[in-house]
């Protein structure tokens, strides 16, 4: 075991791993922030996502000694600073972006990505972005029309029934 | 998994280095690797880390065409190759999903070679030359297989040097649930010829389709294909699409190269 | 105008801010002081009978704390199936003993048959690898075939089996002779040989339980991903452990979705109970998602023919099926009731036929236990019946939406007795197939088939009018049927003395949203604020006895036992108000949250009313109890009976053989409407996992029994960009008539109307192009399935 240290919303912190502690195990068990989920054990359901130095990442499949020093944000990290939901947080609930609310950090992580990168993004290109996130609950419509909420833009007719 | 001493370097040499102790494995953005470590299929002794080297990243031109460091993220290459190899950074730009690109690579992904990977397809299209830290290997000595290739044990891919087509382009069809190339097939038009490299459909690996090449180099058209067909006999027979099936997306997607070429 | 509280009101969800801050409480988010990691160990091989478990090596491994096999469960229950189901003949179901951990013999790959513990899961996963290699099985031939199965009586999946047959029921049997007199009788007749795909349920939480043991009181606390904690207690208690009920207490917490996989009891919820007893320590246990492809309960694999007797104008006159229902190697706990009283029950769909006969044979195979998933039954009938009938409409040369009309039964025509078995209550099957003709704009459907044309495209349009029952169930009805359990819903309502309101309810929420809906509903009956109502679910210390969440029966059974427990609530707050107000009991009535005296301007609040009987100066102490919490029992009077149209337009691609779902239309009749938003969320979710049924999803053995789809590598879950924007619209409601708050329950149906409605847009899609060979395709209609079918 090796103390890794890294910034994580914010705050320095470390805590002990193993070569092979994954960077979602050294979240999850290091540093108790359970808000990133485990979905799968081939890097394809996304319910892991977090941000490395402002890029999103599945945690599951990045070592957390490999980003030792790095800048980590997770979706304990997302809210405004006065605890209240961002926008594209609030947009999720407004528009019923979320059930069971398993997959929901990978998708808010994933899609606060694409926003950063590509601020007015086409109904094609928020599916797309998403393709590495896998929801079971939404069918995606609510996910997709949460994320075009957030972006400012007005969810096309047949998403706004 | 089981457990492993993690080591980083900062410089090729190091690195070098480090690869020559014994059950050492590359780590680059282990987008492949991690998942086959969690299902115990590899288990290195020490992993190194190939992230850290500068002399590994970035994409500029140069003598021979586009170098792509091969510690490159494939997001970096869809970003920065954009104007100057279009068709690959399209390739790079389609590879996982954007998580995956954030962190895969190209020069892990060319080490692997995995069958249904996308990047041998632009490799061996483009005639590329894969830079290791011991020498330089033609695209057409490199790939020798499913999961195989020319590099020797400890040898570390540096990076790629891309010559640059006049048009290409690469049409994937996604096996649904992976999303990996069922079949893929980058279609580079050089004024020396076309080159076709097929990914995700044989069982030998990427492959170049020499009949399209052929009737391409004459006739840079969709149509150019009609009267070829792709021996299916070679094709991999598995659930997500069987041998003739395959063989007919070669030919399909091949076409669909060419129309989309730029 | 929209209301924005209460019944009707699209209210946000109270639960999503704790989900969206990444707060939430799922199972494996727990941390547990001293607790220790269990690692199941599971057969490589799908039959085989065990030589030989070495526990040496594994024992004496680095943090083993603990080596279970099967010998240390043999002495206990097995757990047993919810439901007995007669043959034909009338000799009872076989029910092979299900064990905590395999004894004897492993049955398919992925049955655990040992189970390490220790200090951490890394050193757990490392003995359990090692326990694998120092195991000795013999392996045997593995059954995968059903038919084959039935063929062989010399390979058993349970020794004492002998044909690999669980039973062979006929519904209903005593009309048998009847419809085959109708079917021969049929100037035309149909006939349609399908298959129901194999489904892995993949809820995205996998499974996790936590066992723990108090030795000073003897009690037993097990934290798992249940639809239905109290189930799960009984199964355990009754059945599996022996352990008291009252000394074991089950919590499902937050729960990432369950769609049928997680009503059931599973092995690994005993073993971290019986080894936390040992050890003194908590237990935990998390699924990988291999161990859930392997291990979870799959849903559907109906292999399937059905016959459709009709005149030539296209009036259903008899419809008749045979089919193999795949139950696995084990009776998972609903998986006798899925294949027979959820599915051949709704055999007649939403027409008027005269005669109906289902016959389904359920065969054990070397391959994980089958049981309900989203639908349950219900989807297996309405793909047979719904594929047949677009088949029929072909042969013949009709217009599929005319040959709906003529068979759909008419308003007029409930409460309608169906042939097998139903009585609907009410409906009006028109109204839902005009609202999706208009909303789909079947009108201009010819352009947009032009325009795909133009693009090399083949674009097809597919109808399925589907029919379920659920708000299940009333229990007499299920007991006559072989149900063993009752299948009311219970819950407690608590004012408190300041007048806000805590509610325990049976049901569980896992994604449905009840925290929210359920306040909806309390706070329009007794006229308070939703802030002031808080839904308690998940917890057997805290909830009165309630069967759970599946079977779309949430709102419709729970939700009815809560409106009843509000009626003991406003009933005994008039008695309090009367005598307050010193006027007759006769005289109060009580609306918009105030009890007032008839033809007078007196009345108290509710919150006076509360406070009243909680400190109660001013009471009739002498007649009635202080305090003012009440619970209810509801037990439903019938099934509902929601029901709709679904319109699917398709896009094929002639070269690939690629399907892209271009459209998706629905419109539904679920009774009354609690919250929109989140009925509409339902059914976008349900129709998503029927076009993943439809197009991409398939769980594949292979001849010797191994899983090829066993990670999301090859099992093919949809993703936001497989499907589209879907319409959806639930206006033509015909209230249910039973329960009080006319509600007929949204959850399954997304997954019960899509996928016929997608094949048949395919089908029709092919012969629109010229493509007229193509009959039917098998689930999932995947790229090389289309093309191999186009040039076949």
């Amino acid at each position: 075991m090796t103390k890794v240290s890294m910034t994580v919303n914010g705050k320095a912190v470390s805590a002990e791993a193993e070569g092979r502690t994954l960077l979602s195990a050294y979240l999850r068990e290091g540093l108790g922030l359970t808000g990133t989920h485990i979905g799968c054990d081939t890097s394809q359901c996304g319910a892991c996502v977090v941000h490395v130095d402002g890029k999103a990442v599945k945690s599951c499949s990045v070592f957390a000694m490999d980003v030792a020093g790095s800048e980590v944000r997770t979706i304990e990290g997302m809210a405004n600073a006065d605890g209240s939901l961002s926008v594209l947080q609030q947009a999720f609930q407004d528009n019923h972006g979320l059930q069971c609310g398993f997959c929901t950090p990978g998708m808010v992580m994933a899609s606060a990505a694409l926003l950063a990168d590509n601020p007015k993004p086409t109904e094609a290109e928020v599916r797309h972005h998403l393709e590495g996130n896998i929801c079971r609950c939404t069918g995606y419509h609510n996910i997709v029309k949460a994320v075009l909420a957030a972006s400012g833009q007005d969810v096309p007719a047949v998403a706004a029934e | 998994m089981h457990n492993f001493e993690f080591v980083k370097p900062s410089n090729i040499a190091d690195a070098v280095q480090a690869m020559a102790s014994e059950g050492a494995q590359a780590l680059s953005g282990g987008q492949t690797l991690l998942p086959t470590m969690k299902q115990r299929l590899a288990q290195p002794e020490t992993l190194v880390s190939l992230t850290a080297i500068p002399e590994m990243q970035g994409v500029c031109m140069g003598e021979g065409g586009l170098h792509i460091g091969a510690a490159t993220t494939h997001a970096t290459v869809a970003q920065e190759a954009a104007s100057l190899y279009p068709g690959l950074a399209a390739l790079a730009g389609g590879i996982g999903d954007p998580m995956v690109r954030n962190r895969g690579t190209v020069g892990g992904s060319v080490a692997n070679n995995d069958p249904a990977a996308c990047y041998p397809s632009a490799v061996l299209a483009s005639g590329a030359t894969v830079v290791t830290n011991t020498r330089k290997i033609a695209a057409d000595d490199y790939f020798q297989g499913m999961f195989t290739t020319a590099l020797e044990e400890g040898e570390i891919i540096t990076s790629v040097i891309f010559p640059v087509p006049a048009k290409s382009a690469y049409v994937k069809f996604n096996q649904p649930a992976s999303r990996f190339a069922l079949t893929g097939v980058f279609v580079a038009q050089f004024d020396t010829g076309v080159r076709v490299a097929v990914t995700g459909a044989s069982n030998n690996g990427v492959f170049r389709w020499a009949e399209a090449e052929a009737a391409l180099s004459k006739d840079f058209s969709a149509a150019a294909l009609a009267g070829l067909s792709v021996d299916a006999s070679e094709m991999i027979n598995d659930l997500h699409g069987t041998a003739a099936y395959r063989a007919n997306l070669v030919k399909v997607l091949t076409g669909r190269a060419v129309t989309a070429a730029r | 105008m929209p209301k924005d509280t209460g019944i009707g009101a699209s209210s946000k969800r109270r639960e999503d801010v704790r989900f969206l801050t990444g707060v939430g409480n799922y199972t494996d988010d727990l941390s547990l002081h001293a607790q220790t990691h269990a690692v199941m160990v599971r057969s490589t091989v799908a039959h085989g009978r065990i030589v030989k478990i070495d526990t040496a090596r594994a024992a004496a491994m680095p943090g083993v704390l603990a080596v279970f096999t099967g010998e240390d469960f043999a002495a206990v229950g097995g757990n047993p199936a919810g439901w007995l189901i007669n043959s034909r003949d009338g000799t009872p179901m076989r029910e092979p003993k299900r064990p905590v951990l395999a004894h004897g013999k492993v049955r398919h790959v992925g049955d655990a048959y040992a189970a390490i513990i220790a200090e951490t899961y890394a050193q757990a996963k490392d003995a359990a690898q090692a326990l694998s290699d120092d195991t000795q099985i013999e392996e045997l031939p593995a059954i995968v075939d059903m038919k084959a199965a039935l063929a062989d009586a010399s390979n058993r999946v349970h020794d004492e089996i002998p044909d690999n047959l669980c039973f062979d029921w006929g519904w209903i049997e005593d009309n048998r002779a009847a419809v085959d007199a109708a079917m021969q009788a049929a100037p035309h007749k149909v006939t349609l040989e399908l298959t129901n795909n194999r489904l892995v349920p993949n809820a995205m939480e996998p499974r996790a339980s936590i066992g723990e043991y108090f030795p000073g009181t003897g009690d037993y606390k097990l934290t798992t991903t249940s639809q239905n904690p109290h189930l799960t207690r009984l199964l355990i208690a009754a059945f599996v452990m022996g352990i008291p009920e009252n000394k074991l207490q089950v919590v499902a917490p937050d729960v990432g979705g369950g769609f049928g996989s997680k009503i059931y009891h599973y092995g690994e919820e005993a073993l971290v109970l019986a080894a936390a007893k040992r050890l003194g320590r908590p237990v935990r246990w998390t699924a990988e998602r291999t161990e859930s492809f392997l291990s979870d309960a799959h849903g559907r694999d109906h292999v399937t023919k059905i016959e459709l007797g009709c005149t030539k104008e296209g009036d259903i006159l008899a419809i008749r099926t045979e089919t193999h229902a795949n139950v696995g190697a084990y009776l998972s706990n609903f998986s006798t009731a899925t294949p027979t009283f959820l599915h051949g029950t709704l055999m007649s769909g939403p027409y008027k036929v005269p005669h109906v006969y289902v016959n389904v044979k359920a065969v054990f195979t070397n391959t994980a236990p089958v049981d309900a998933y989203r639908g349950a039954g219900r989807p297996e009938a309405t793909y047979s019946l719904e594929r047949v009938i677009d088949m029929m409409a072909r042969e013949l040369g009709l217009d599929p939406f005319e040959v709906r009309r003529r068979n759909l039964l008419t308003p007029d025509q409930f409460p309608y007795q169906s042939p097998v078995g139903l009585m609907y209550d009410t409906g009006n099957y028109q109204a839902t197939l005009d609202k999706a003709v208009e909303l789909g704009d079947v009108a201009g459907f010819e352009a947009r088939r032009a325009a795909s044309a133009a693009k090399g495209k083949l674009r097809g349009m597919g109808l399925s009018t589907w029919i379920e029952a659920c708000g299940i169930a009333p229990s007499n009805l299920v007991g006559i049927l072989g149900s063993r359990v009752g299948l009311y819903d219970a819950a407690t309502v608590r004012v408190n003395a300041t007048g806000n309101i805590s509610v325990m309810v049976g049901a569980h929420s896992h994604g449905q949203g009840h925290e929210t809906v359920f306040a909806q509903v309390v706070a329009e009956k007794l006229g308070i604020p939703e802030s002031s109502v808080e839904i308690v679910h998940g917890d057997t210390a805290k909830i009165p006895f309630g069967m759970g969440s599946y079977g779309s029966r949430s709102l419709a059974v729970c939700g009815s036992a809560m409106d009843r427990a509000m009626d003991k609530i406003i009933a005994k707050g008039k008695k309090i108000a009367a005598h307050m107000l010193e006027a007759a009991e006769g005289d109060i009535s009580f609306a918009d949250g105030k009890f007032s005296v008839a033809g007078t301007d007196k009345a108290k609040t509710f919150g006076e009313i509360a406070f009243s009987a909680y400190v109660p100066h001013n009471y009739p102490l002498e007649t009635l109890e202080p305090g003012l919490e009440e619970t209810a029992f509801y037990d439903p009077a019938n099934f509902t009976y929601p029901a709709g149209a679904y319109i699917c337009e398709v896009e094929v691609d002639p070269d690939t053989g690629r399907v892209e779902v271009a459209s998706f239309t629905c419109a539904d009749d679920f009774g009354n409407v609690m919250n929109p938003m989140i009925v509409e969320g339902q059914v976008h979710g349900g129709v998503g996992q029927g076009i993943g049924q439809a197009l991409l999803e398939n769980t594949t053995y292979d001849e010797n029994g191994q899983l090829l789809t066993g990670s999301f590598m090859d099992y093919a879950m949809p993703r936001a960009d497989d499907v589209p924007f879907y319409t959806v619209d639930a206006s033509c409601a015909t209230p249910c008539t039973h329960n009080p708050l006319g509600v007929k329950g949204c959850g399954e149906a997304g997954a019960i109307g899509s996928p016929p409605a997608v094949i048949n847009a395919v089908i029709d899609a092919l012969h629109r192009g010229g493509i007229t060979h193509v009959k039917h395709i098998d689930m999932p209609v995947s790229p090389g399935r289309v093309w191999q079918a186009i040039n076949a």
